[in-house]
């Protein structure tokens, strides 16, 4: 394969990024989308030059650590599918490439294509745990949960927390992640007793670390590579309305 | 109190506020457009229903007080609904300050994209039609207590018609995504329902669009004319309905 590949460059947070042009050649089709930018950056580091910075981890789809704006669609054209899993063979007859980071203020650039995405690590802090008895393991069936329940906690659970749903939100929001996060424990028992508390708390650091304002466009669950719904948004506002207007917090009292 | 104003503080309440003032609008038109289905019942009744309006309530409360309540209510709506869409659309705006240089629009439909753009549109038109046929400055010839003959006179402007139509396909736009996405704000989502909602959406927005449209277009096409009621006038009927104040 042969194209024209136009990458983000930025030296640093503060430094000002362009777009590099790259006339890119002799790619087989069956590399992965990260292989072929293996292969540039060797390329580049036998010229002597600065290879590309881009961030992954275990390429195959469940960390959720590479995120690329792929012409201008998160994660690249194939449905349900992170960028690491894309092979060149889905960008066929692609003259030009796109390539850019995730662009959200709470995204800060730390280099090229690499951004900084612990604003959803602190949404999560925020409330994304539960009380648990310590000690040793339950027994598996003491605390029986429902079919569908289970399911949809499962289909929660799924978001592998890579950002692709703020990088396509015309909003620059992360609803879809803080309601998978909100839904996953809040479906299941083991969730209820903190069940209010984590909407109003997760929904207050989303808003803190500086996203926007989900207006229900839908362009989240189309990037997401885990196909999460945007059914879960609706829980999340069902469950902080609720919240909101009638919940009474647990009284601390001494002992 | 002090939680209603906890509940906006959050993005989520705030786009709650929204969806509910959304839904009082939306009862507003499919009532508005009724009534403006009035006009093919003729002058006489269309104002006659006019008049009724001032009177709902009457003699139990008194003259203009219903359609008072009905203002505010629908005053503090468009204040909610408008307030809260601005502050929203700056948190958004400050939420990417640097965009893409390619990006492909994901989102379900279109008409999510109209809605802050679309939203002015109706305001200003807002603004207009209440000039043009509440208060009558906006009208070349305005007779209080004859809302009928007002009506025809206004629609047999082309440009009058065109803003009218302009606003009608930005409001059909702004319900086909709005009422879908209010559901979604308040949380009504069931497995079993929610396929019935965009269909719900969209056969709302497109009756609301037919019923508003079908005025102007009566007019223009001569359907709903002044002949009917000239000859009746000359055969000595009145169909303005008493005046009870200037300019109402
Ligand atoms: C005829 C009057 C109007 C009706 C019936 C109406 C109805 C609605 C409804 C039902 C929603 C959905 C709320 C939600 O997503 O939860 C909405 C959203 C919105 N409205 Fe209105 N609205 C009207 C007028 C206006 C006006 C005058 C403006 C602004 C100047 C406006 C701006 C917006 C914006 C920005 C949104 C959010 C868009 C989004 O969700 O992406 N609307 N409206
Ligand atoms: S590198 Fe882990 S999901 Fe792509």
């Amino acid at each position: 394969m042969e194209f024209t590949l136009h990458v983000w460059r930025q030296s640093g947070p503060a430094a000002p990024g362009r777009f590099e042009t790259l006339s890119v050649k002799d790619i087989s089709e069956h590399m992965s989308f990260l292989e072929m930018l293996d292969l540039v950056n060797e390329r580049l580091i036998a010229e002597g030059k600065e290879p590309i910075a881009f961030d992954h981890d275990c390429r195959e789809g469940i960390c959720g650590t590479c995120g690329l704006m792929i012409n201008g669609v998160p994660h690249g054209p194939l449905g349900l599918t992170t960028a690491c899993q894309l092979h060149m063979r889905h960008l066929k007859g692609a003259k030009e490439i796109w390539v850019e980071p995730w662009r959200a203020r709470a995204f800060p650039v730390i280099k090229d294509l690499v951004v900084d995405r612990s604003a959803l690590d602190r949404i999560i802090q925020a409330g994304g745990y539960i009380s648990v008895r310590t000690g040793s393991a339950p027994e598996a069936n003491s605390i029986p949960v429902k079919k569908i329940d289970a399911d949809m906690a499962m289909d929660a659970a799924i978001c592998i927390g890579c950002g692709a749903c703020v990088a396509a939100c015309p909003n620059g929001s992360a609803m879809l992640f803080t309601a998978a996060k909100v839904s996953h424990l809040g479906l299941l028992p083991q969730g209820q007793p903190e069940r209010f508390d984590r909407v109003l708390s997760m929904v207050e650091a989303h808003d803190r670390e500086g996203f926007g304002n989900c207006t229900n466009h839908g362009a989240c669950q189309n990037a997401c590579p885990k196909g999460i719904s945007v059914d879960f948004i609706a829980r999340l506002n069902r469950d902080l309305v609720k919240a909101a207007l009638t919940y009474k917090p647990y009284e601390i009292t001494a002992v | 109190m002090r939680r209603a104003v906890s509940l906006y503080r959050t993005s989520v309440g705030k786009k709650f506020y929204m969806a509910v003032s959304g839904f009082i609008l939306i009862f507003f038109l499919i009532a508005h457009m009724a009534g403006n289905l009035k006009m093919y019942a003729g002058p006489e009744a269309f104002n006659h229903y006019a008049e009724w309006l001032r009177e709902v309530g009457y003699p139990l409360l008194p003259h203009k007080s219903a359609l008072w309540v009905m203002r505010i209510v629908l005053l503090a709506s468009v204040g909610i609904h408008m307030l809260s869409a601005l502050q929203l659309y700056l948190q958004s705006r400050a939420a990417r300050p640097i965009g893409y240089r390619q990006a492909q629009d994901l989102s379900f439909s279109y008409a999510s994209r109209t809605m802050r753009w679309g939203g002015v549109i109706i305001a200003a038109f807002v603004v207009y039609h209440l000039l043009h046929f509440t208060t009558g400055q906006a009208h070349p010839d305005f007779r209080a207590g004859d809302a009928y003959r007002n009506v025809v006179l206004g629609f047999q402007n082309w440009w009058v018609v065109g803003f009218y139509t302009l606003t009608l396909i930005m409001v059909t736009f702004h319900l086909y995504h709005g009422l879908w996405s209010a559901f979604q704000t308040i949380g009504a989502n069931h497995p079993k329902y929610n396929p019935i909602r965009r269909p719900l959406a969209l056969v709302l927005a497109l009756l609301l669009f037919a019923g508003f449209m079908s005025v102007p277009v009566g007019v223009q096409t001569g359907l709903l004319s002044l002949q009917s009621s000239i000859a009746e006038k000359e055969a000595g009927v009145f169909h303005g309905a008493p005046i009870h104040e200037g300019g109402e």
